[in-house]
């Protein structure tokens, strides 16, 4: 468990709670002259059940709540512990630079790789610069021009989707936001290089999906990729937003879910609790999945590389005939 | 005759359109249709006539994806294709089939786009039209399948594709399923134009969403028709997001082609003629002669 103070989310409280006692106690003890070990130890005992059974059976709302914690590292948290050399390229040569969506090049293990990400912030001065991690269509533009750049040099791209949308604002509108994202859909499905998309945070409908084209997609156990955002969905199939937490369990947006449904290859896993517990801990654990990928796709000719993205999403959809 | 019976039935779905019958008390309902933007009253064949434009005020009426079909392609040319697939319920949502199955009855569809091979002035295509009276057009596995479908049979005939897009977005009950079908039409997009093929897409009144942010505006031409809403997110959304007024014609087709995002905003009673001559000037070493 990290030392510095963090944000809990609703499903944490019980362990709050205990955790709170079990100090309490031990506080008493260094003041009162009794032997609370006994107690104290099977208190602890509890909590490390009851801290089993809460973060080994995380219902589709607390995983949204994890993947919205506003501690989940971002892609600038990833990017100097699974990649060396990183540096980054930015603009879409067009209208301007994007930050909300970050792209460079840089190594993984030894192989240069380019990378594109998602982008929001931790707090608000960032949030600002960053406009929440929402993409205009110049950061769409932008992640399509570093794609094609590492197809000219023949090198893998990863994507990192962390993203509640695309922005929907009049600039992002007039400037074309359908076609940027409609653009990279076609685009990437005739790279010639090894493509991975690892949903780190919240992949929210098509501003995601415009990273999403990958060989792969990868997400993380408590990441989500949604069509709409359950509130969205809550509001107007229902017309009640508070509805959320049911339209998470229906809408079936979850890692798990996903998996389950053969839209994803891989899941990673988390360090207990959230990746926010210990970055540095799941940068390792996503290094792990991305060898692993690199490794699936490796020796697959350019033609193979596209067809198998061809298979791979034709195969999506569920219809009767 | 089927055309007639599909005026009475849409009447239900357009009552703003249909005056009613104490407002034309010697003529039977629906034979009569009034203009929602100028309050025109026209006799409802020859609005069909007129291709269902407003002969006062030009106001496009919408059209159902068999109207389109008739409107568009030679006489009897067009042979549908995948009537039979069925929508499923993947994510158990009480009353969706059941949304789908009316919809279906309403519109004798089978979902909310028609595709099939027909010809436009003897010139051969495949063409997809969605039909915003079938679950508002929205693309959801079936509409996703037939959509790829139609462009891997026009990539298969070496032909041309058309796609008149209507659509509210993505189809929520059925998740993040129809989302996917945005990237599933999109593959089969970039292997029909490896093939140095055409694909024509019309953006119709409304195409908004995930429909908007995938194959729609991603045509090698991007036409559209007058006045038609065509955009990423809701007018409300954005609103609420920049917190100030949006201009009047935001995200009408008028609007997208002041802003460089379509080829053209072409009348209704010029599109059989633009596409045709679309379709002409890409049949290799073809040309019109003088
Ligand atoms: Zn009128």
């Amino acid at each position: 468990m990290s030392k510095k103070k963090m944000k809990t989310m609703a499903f944490e409280e019980p362990l709050i709670e205990l955790r709170k006692k079990i100090s309490e106690l031990k506080e008493y003890t260094k003041t009162a002259d009794v032997d609370l070990s006994s107690e104290i130890s099977s208190l602890e005992q509890r909590f490390a059940k009851l801290e089993e059974e809460i973060y080994e059976n995380m219902k589709p709302w607390d995983r949204v709540q994890v993947a919205r914690h506003p501690e989940r590292p971002t892609t600038l948290d990833y990017l100097p512990l699974i990649f060396r050399d990183f540096i980054e390229l930015h603009g879409d040569r067009v209208y301007g630079d994007d930050e909300a969506i970050i792209g460079g090049i840089g190594s993984f293990e030894g192989q240069p790789v380019t990378i594109i990400g998602h982008q929001r912030g931790k707090d608000t001065k960032e949030n600002v610069r960053r406009n929440f991690g929402m993409p205009h269509p110049e950061g769409y533009r932008k992640a399509l021009r570093l794609m094609k750049q590492a197809e000219k040099f023949g090198r893998p791209v990863i994507c990192l989707i962390d993203t509640k949308g695309a922005y929907p604002g009049k600039a992002a509108e007039e400037r074309g936001q359908s076609e940027a994202i409609a653009r990279n859909l076609v685009e990437m499905a005739g790279l010639e290089v090894p493509v991975l998309s690892i949903v780190i945070g919240e992949g929210g409908s098509g501003g995601a999906l415009a990273l999403g084209v990958g060989n792969q997609i990868l997400m993380l156990e408590n990441s989500t990729f949604s069509v709409i955002s359950p509130e969205g969905a809550a509001s107007i199939l229902w017309k009640d937003a508070a509805l959320a937490k049911t339209a998470a369990e229906a809408m079936k947006i979850t890692a798990p879910d996903l998996l389950e449904m053969g839209i994803i290859e891989h899941m990673i896993p988390e360090v207990r609790g959230g990746a926010h517990h210990d970055t540095a801990r799941q940068a390792q654990l996503i290094s792990g999945a991305i060898r692993y990928s690199l490794k699936e796709l490796e020796g697959m000719s350019t033609e193979q590389l596209i067809s198998q993205r061809y298979e791979k999403f034709r195969a999506i959809g569920v219809f009767s005939e | 005759m089927a055309m007639i019976r599909d005026i009475f039935k849409r009447k239900r779905d357009e009552k703003e359109a249909t005056i009613p019958s104490k407002a034309a008390k010697d003529v039977p309902e629906g034979l009569m249709t009034k203009c929602p933007n100028c309050k025109h009253i026209t006799l409802t064949k020859e609005l069909e006539n007129l291709g269902k434009v407003c002969p006062k005020c030009d106001h496009h009426f919408k059209m159902t994806a068999r109207e389109r079909i008739v409107h568009l392609m030679d006489d009897s040319s067009f042979e549908s294709v995948d009537d039979h697939l069925k929508s499923e319920n993947p994510l158990n949502f009480p009353g969706y089939s059941e949304k789908v199955q009316a919809d279906s009855e309403k519109t004798g569809l089978n979902e909310a786009v028609l595709t099939g091979t027909g010809s436009i002035k003897g010139q051969q295509v495949v063409v997809a039209v969605m039909d915003s009276h079938f679950r508002m057009g929205s693309m959801g596995s079936v509409v996703g399948e037939k959509i790829t479908r139609a462009v891997e049979l026009a990539t298969k005939l070496k032909v041309p594709f058309l796609i008149f897009t209507a659509s509210g977005g993505a189809r929520m009950q059925e998740g993040v399923l129809s989302l996917m079908q945005m990237a599933k039409t999109s593959v089969a997009l970039k292997r029909h134009s490896n093939e140095g093929l055409l694909f024509v897409s019309i953006l119709t009144h409304p195409t908004t969403g995930g429909v908007s942010a995938s194959f729609a505006s991603v045509g090698d031409i991007n036409l559209a028709e007058p006045k038609a809403l065509i955009g990423f997110a809701g007018r409300r959304v954005i609103e609420q997001t920049v917190r100030e007024k949006l201009p009047e014609d935001f995200q009408t087709a008028e609007f997208l082609l002041a802003h460089g995002q379509l080829d053209a905003v072409v009348h209704r009673s010029k599109m059989r003629e633009t596409l045709s001559t679309i379709v002409q000037l890409h049949v290799k070493g073809a040309g019109s002669d003088v």
